[in-house]
């Protein structure tokens, strides 16, 4: 129970920060400022934004179907944050004190598997949006976001099956205990295993939390705002941070799956330095997004919708073979040996 | 209650899962709210084999839900489609009137 | 709580509330497997079920926007003391399981099992199921060709393949 508030504080935290990053990276990659009157160089910027929507006017447009409006921002919101339970944040950890701490929350067999089932429930919030809005822009916008996240989550879980193939098992612990190569570094999946999965992943990954190049659903210049026009205030907040919140869970999967988890140089001597690496990693990913959205034009739905059925998915398909065959193969008893010998993936 | 689960209890629960989904087959009008009572039979079909699954410890339970599962989500996304065919022709949802076969 | 959800999926009439009924229960009954110790079938029914079908489910009633159901059936209403009959026959035999049928020798009783793991799943599915499995997955081609030839705008058969099979039938 602890963890659980623990881990929902930290999550939020960064969140808000990210929230003041978006605003204030684009700002320097475009030659300009972000905000930074509040507080020190802009820190204190995401409570003002805070209380900004707390006190905004709560608008419920008049023929929506009440109880729909309502539940759709929370069921955004739920599955956003229901995955934050099964990432390992850190190795154990002995406390003189307090025994040995596990850093994750809850620790099952088919953790892999639960992620992706929490993602499929997400795109109800915002089909739900879009219909309850009663306008015609909203429900365009509901109505081609989930198209899109249910297309490209499928190209998500054929690019992580090449993940659960070299690793064996579904369990998020062991594959970031498999990581564990010489100095904690040299082990990560991505370089020596899975280098396409990891590229298809991301590409993926970036659609599913619909954002640019794919944002097409929420882009202020098209549809006004897309699936949230009708919601002010306080929903308007929980989809923002249903948005946000998934950007995280996914750069959190993509550091486990690919980058290691909390592996790094002397994590067994000083496990509270996995907790640094892990989040260090977790703000890579993050810091790649903003960055990407400074900087990319924007797909045409059409284009994305091909791109993602026409492209991604044989690709993914072809990345699972290629695996596949190289596992069956002789040749993989001699890669793997000489992963073990000079990199030390294997555990 | 200090009683684990009992058997029973699942497959009532089933039952009752399975009563309540064909009364929504008869009495509904709109095909898609039928087809939705069809997909809960289909589900308390499921629980059923994964109690029997589960208590008798054999893995065929399990395997034949997950063969069962498949062969749903085959038959929801074809019956959709018809359902949008139908609809494009008679533009109306009532099982009702397409209840005569002549278009 | 599936119960509940599975019934006001019934009652509803606007078939939006009938559709996140059903996820209710669909969600409710995934939990249940993870207590039946079938963590794998859980996590595949909210993927495969939750997920998948009812966002088509939920397309479908947006695209042809569906509003609230029409009023009592005008024509068949006959059906509906029939379904209420059928309704309690069944839950009377529920209801005979639970109070009258003694736990025989055979019963088990609820040991954690462990065959809900997905290494026993995917062992069975690759050898002794390995026939059902291709099956299928031919099935599952089946569907898709089926499902792109009901989307296509022009129907299956191109107009002008019809023209020449009229007079080529030879009666042998």
């Amino acid at each position: 129970m602890a963890g659980i508030l623990v881990a929902f504080t930290v999550v939020m935290t960064m969140v808000a920060y990210t929230v003041l990053a978006e605003r204030r990276v684009p700002g320097f990659i475009q030659g300009r400022l972000g905000p930074n009157r509040v507080g020190y160089g802009g820190f204190l910027q995401p409570f003002a934004d805070l209380l900004k929507f707390i006190l905004k006017e709560d608008i419920v447009p008049d023929k929506s179907t009440r109880f729909v409006y309502f539940l759709a921002p929370v069921i955004a919101t739920t599955a956003a944050l229901m995955t934050i339970v099964v990432y390992p944040f850190g190795p154990e950890i002995h406390l003189p004190v307090l025994g040995t701490i596990h850093l994750v929350i809850a620790r099952f067999d088919v953790a892999l598997l639960y992620v992706l089932g929490v993602t499929s429930v997400g795109v109800y919030g915002i089909a739900l949006a879009g219909w309850s809005s009663n306008n015609k822009y909203s429900l365009m916008g509901g109505l081609r976001s989930s198209a899109q996240m249910i297309s490209y989550e499928l190209a998500l879980g054929l690019a992580l099956i090449g993940v659960i193939l070299q690793s064996g098992t579904l369990d998020l612990n062991s594959i970031v205990e498999q990581q564990a190569g010489h100095l904690g570094i040299t082990g990560w999946n991505l370089i020596w295993v899975q280098p396409l999965g990891f590229l298809i992943y991301l590409i993926a990954a970036i659609a599913e939390t619909n954002r640019v190049p794919f944002d097409l659903p929420e882009a202020e210049t098209e549809l006004v705002a897309g699936f949230h026009t009708e919601y002010s205030a306080m929903k308007f907040a929980l989809f923002f941070l249903a948005e946000y919140v998934n950007m995280f869970t996914v750069s959190m999967l993509a550091t486990t799956l690919f980058l290691g988890g909390w592996n790094g140089p002397f994590v067994h001597e000083l496990p509270w330095l996995g907790v640094f690496y892990f989040f260090g990693k977790v703000i890579l990913f993050l810091f790649l997004y903003i960055w990407l959205r400074g900087t990319l034009p924007r797909f045409r739905f059409d284009q994305l919708m091909s791109f993602g059925w026409k492209f991604l998915v044989p690709l993914a398909i072809i990345n699972i073979v290629l695996t596949a065959t190289l596992q069956w193969s002789p040749l993989f008893d001699y890669v793997s040996r000489f992963l073990k010998t000079s990199v030390g993936w294997g555990g | 209650m200090n009683m684990a689960p009992q058997l029973s209890w699942y497959l009532a629960l089933s039952a009752v899962l399975f009563t309540i989904g064909v009364v929504g087959v008869l009495i509904k009008r709109n095909v898609i709210s039928m087809f939705m009572c069809i997909e809960l039979m289909l589900n308390a079909v499921n629980l059923t084999f994964v109690a029997f699954s589960s208590f008798f410890h054999d893995v065929s339970g399990q395997l034949f839900v997950f063969i069962v599962m498949t062969v749903a989500a085959a038959e929801a996304a074809v019956g959709l489609g018809i359902i949008i065919a139908i609809f494009r022709n008679r533009e109306s949802l009532d099982v009702d009137d397409s209840s005569v076969m002549k278009l | 709580m599936a119960i509940g959800c599975a019934i006001s999926m019934v009652a509803q009439r606007n078939p939006l509330y009938s559709a996140i009924s059903l996820i209710g229960v669909f969600i409710s009954l995934a939990c249940l497997y993870v207590t039946l110790s079938a963590p794998f079938i859980a996590a595949v029914q909210v993927i495969v079920y939750a997920g998948a079908i009812m966002v088509l489910v939920v397309f479908v009633i947006m695209l042809l926007n569906i509003d609230q159901a029409e009023c009592q059936p005008r024509r068949l209403r006959s059906l509906v003391p029939i379904a209420v009959g059928l309704a309690a026959v069944l839950f009377a035999e529920a209801a005979f399981m639970i109070f009258f049928v003694q736990a025989s020798a055979a019963t088990p009783a609820h040991t954690v099992s462990d065959v809900g793991l997905t290494s026993s799943i995917g062992t069975g599915l690759f050898t002794s199921y390995l026939l059902p499995f291709e099956i299928t997955s031919i099935l599952l081609l089946m569907a898709i060709v089926g499902a792109m030839s009901l989307a296509r705008r022009g129907g299956l058969i191109p107009p002008q393949a019809q023209g020449g099979e009229t007079g080529t039938s030879n009666p042998e």
